[in-house]
């Protein structure tokens, strides 16, 4: 199981939105508890591709972000990435490209205009299966 | 020599290469990661012959991308 704040939630929304039509991503982090994960802080970090099919992190803030993780005690848990116009599940170049399979890796749809939707996934093995995602208000 | 990988103090031997400490650290897929040494990034191309020196800051950084193309 993994858990996102509401507020972390919006903020991802809101992102994504404003990146269109262009895929945007960044980062989460927070605590791993046995087996779940609770979300703290999300990273909206540039998608140097600047495209609506790809993305890729801007290393340098990458580099800053996991520093700011480390000063405020918090794990990274994986990324997020926002798919402007298709499904909320990982294409062949996400699984491809997930070479950490401690990660979760959210993917927002915002194919539906006003009905984001927002999964995550553990890759491994070239095989990637739809985590547990809470939504906490 | 001390080194400071991924916030975390190392004693290392001397000259240690980039190469070498992530063969040490047992990095997975390599090809993917980038290094930064006191927050400069270096080259793959010199991972084998750029040297640490006493007090570097190293951090391993994988690749993260992917795309919306290819929807199984």
């Amino acid at each position: 199981m993994i858990k996102i704040s509401e507020e972390d939630y919006q903020k991802i929304v809101a992102h994504a939105i404003s990146q269109l039509p262009n895929e945007a991503c960044g980062l989460i982090a927070g605590e791993k508890v046995g087996e779940d994960k609770y979300i703290k802080k999300v990273y909206l970090l540039t998608n140097i591709d600047q495209s609506n099919e790809h993305f890729s992190l801007d290393a340098k803030e990458q580099l800053a972000a996991i520093k700011d993780m480390r000063s405020q005690g918090l794990a990274p848990l994986g990324n997020w990435h926002s798919h402007p116009e298709t499904p909320s599940r990982p294409s062949e170049e996400d699984i491809r490209l997930a070479y950490d399979k401690n990660a979760s890796y959210l993917i927002l749809s915002l194919m539906e205009e006003g009905k984001p939707v927002l999964n995550s996934f553990h890759v491994e093995n070239e095989t990637a299966n739809k985590e547990e995602l809470v939504i906490e208000a | 020599m001390k080194i400071i990988v991924s916030g975390e103090v190392k004693e290392v031997k001397d000259n240690l290469t980039i190469a070498e400490l992530i063969e040490l650290e047992k990095v997975e897929t390599p090809q993917y990661v980038s290094v930064s040494v006191n927050d400069e990034f270096a080259k793959s191309e010199n991972f084998a012959t750029d040297k640490l020196h006493e007090g570097d800051v190293v951090e391993f950084l994988y690749f993260m991308g992917g795309g919306s193309n290819g929807i199984f």
